[in-house]
């Protein structure tokens, strides 16, 4: 009974054990960079980032088809330009980083969606914008297991610079240390692992995977490190409960997945230890002293 | 006297609006310097400008100091970063372990005397987001005695702040003085600059007077200072002082 429910799908079909190990890559390194991305407090400016990727993964369509590295290269560049695009936008004009960030993203998306509809059909779109976790080859499989690879020794060589550059700023540059570089290193992971994510999730959800676990973590942990070791268990519960849920009730994965990630988050958002619903409405019990 | 910092015709200018106009003053070495004036004087722009951090710097700065330590403004800092106030004060020994190396024993032993030595013994493992501003500020101070720097600038460090975590703090900056550091505060409490500080520096975007307190916190001084600092010209003409590069 429960070997039926749990594990024969796995067992019996090879795209369950592929969408499986694709989640799993995807979640593992994803969480971290979710962890620092709302320490940075740039949630949304990831999500519009997640956005930018389309016009590229667009470009690689119309040149190489549904071709997976045309795509990931065309979607990677994107998404580092727009980053870059709107960091300058938001350094040499009045105007604050975040309405730049939406400026770009809104672009991007229109661009993307145009430059699909070009040669492409309605499919092409739906598989771009929401992904085909179910789907996944050899190649994608093994560009999300090197993106995991690369994004935890990479954020495991600047913790220290970037947790102190999102905490303090100024001591880096007190002491003639550049924090940007570290900034746009984390960017670039950051990017890596929605290029990754776009596969399975699609550009539009592809962050659901990487931020969902990460706020979900902060209602428990209370350092950095802790938080980061929450957040990747959250995520892998999410990829295989989502998968099994749409398995059986024949739902399409890529939202159930995400949306499974949503139930953590709102389970920590009511039972969390810290800032939760439920420290904030227990009895008022004080301790003496 | 040696000077530990001498500004030569220093302007520091935010989209073309200058925050420290034409200031040439001294700072004296292994002494303790208030930097006094109304808001929006230049104070902050000042220390930044020494730290290198300005964004557009005119005129020389000249600093002697092998190693600087800053306290930040609180409102720089993100208080409700998830980390402990040991992780925060070992920072201090940055510039020994860098950000890839390990603290050695040492300087674990020697951030938990700093904790203890600001009065914050048992709270090693406390996240950061839980403390008053006071006792926030007491950890900013033992990051500050770990840096072990010979120049120590001071932005606002008793803004909203109790007198009595004040006195505790006062006794480490004293401490500081004796050990031969140069110490340098902005504040905005004429009587404690009175008390405290032997030497200050009045502005008011433009340099008032610089030296002994007693003369600097004239009536006079202070009152020209108010008034200069209210004075702001969005059609002011471009300033053709000319800028004396080097010397």
């Amino acid at each position: 009974m429960l070997y039926e429910h749990l594990l024969q799908p796995f067992v019996e079909f090879g795209f369950m054990r592929r969408a499986l190990v694709a989640t799993l890559a995807l979640a593992s390194g994803g969480s971290a960079i979710g962890v620092f991305l709302i320490l940075r407090r740039m949630s949304l400016m990831g999500d519009a980032l997640a956005h930018a990727l389309l016009p590229g993964a667009a470009l690689g369509f119309l040149l190489g088809g549904l071709s997976l590295p045309a795509m990931s290269l065309g979607g990677f560049l994107a998404g580092i330009a727009t980053a870059l695009a709107s960091g300058a936008i938001a350094r040499f004009s009045s105007i604050r980083e975040d309405a730049s960030f939406a400026a770009a993203y809104l672009t991007a998306l229109a661009i993307g969606v145009l430059i699909i509809s070009l040669r492409g059909s309605a499919v092409d779109l739906m598989n771009i914008l929401f992904g085909a976790i179910l789907a996944v080859d050899d190649m994608a499989l093994l560009l999300m297991a090197s993106t995991a690879t690369v994004t935890l020794v990479g954020l495991a060589a600047i913790y220290r610079p970037l947790v102190v550059e999102c905490f303090n700023p100024g001591f880096l540059a007190a002491m003639g240390i550049r924090g940007s570089i570290y900034h746009y290193l984390f960017l670039a992971l950051a990017v890596l692992n929605m290029v990754a994510g776009f596969q399975a999730l699609g550009t539009l959800m592809a962050l659901g995977l990487i931020l969902l676990p990460a706020v979900a973590a902060s209602f428990w942990a209370r350092e950095v490190w802790s938080m980061t070791l929450i957040a990747a268990p959250i995520a892998f519960a999410s990829s295989a409960i989502g998968l099994l849920v749409s398995f059986h009730a024949g739902l399409p994965s890529g939202p159930v997945i995400v949306l499974c990630a949503s139930l953590f988050f709102l389970g920590s958002l009511l039972f969390g230890t810290r800032a939760s619903l439920r420290t904030r409405l227990a009895r008022p019990v004080h301790l003496r002293g | 006297m040696t000077a530990a910092v001498r500004l030569v015709d220093v302007t520091v200018t935010y989209d073309r609006h200058p925050a420290v106009h034409h200031v040439s003053a001294e700072i004296p070495a292994a002494e303790m310097t208030a930097i006094v004036g109304p808001n929006g004087a230049g104070k902050s722009t000042l220390l930044k400008a020494v730290l290198g951090l300005a964004p557009r710097i005119e005129g020389r700065i000249e600093c002697s100091a092998r190693r600087i330590a800053y306290l930040p403004q609180q409102a720089e800092i993100d208080r409700s970063f998830p980390i402990s106030v040991f992780d925060t004060v070992l920072l201090g020994r940055w510039s020994r372990f860098g950000g890839f190396g390990a603290a050695s024993h040492a300087d674990i032993h020697d951030a938990g005397h700093a904790i203890e030595a600001v009065g914050l013994a048992g709270f090693e493992r406390r996240p950061i987001d839980t403390l008053s501003v006071g006792q926030f500020q007491r950890v900013l101070f033992a990051r500050l005695l770990l840096q072990d720097a010979d120049l120590v600038l001071l932005d606002e460090p008793f803004a909203a702040i109790d007198s009595r975590t004040v006195a505790d703090l006062m006794r480490l900056i004293r401490r500081w003085r004796a050990e031969k550091r140069t110490v340098v505060a902005v504040l905005h409490d004429f009587d404690q600059v009175r008390r405290d500080f032997p030497n200050a520096l009045l502005l008011a975007r433009e340099l008032i007077d610089s030296g002994p307190t007693v003369r600097v916190l004239s009536a006079e001084n202070l009152l020209r200072a108010r008034a200069m600092a209210e004075a702001w010209d969005e059609q002011a003409d471009a300033c053709d002082v000319p800028v004396r590069l080097s010397a």
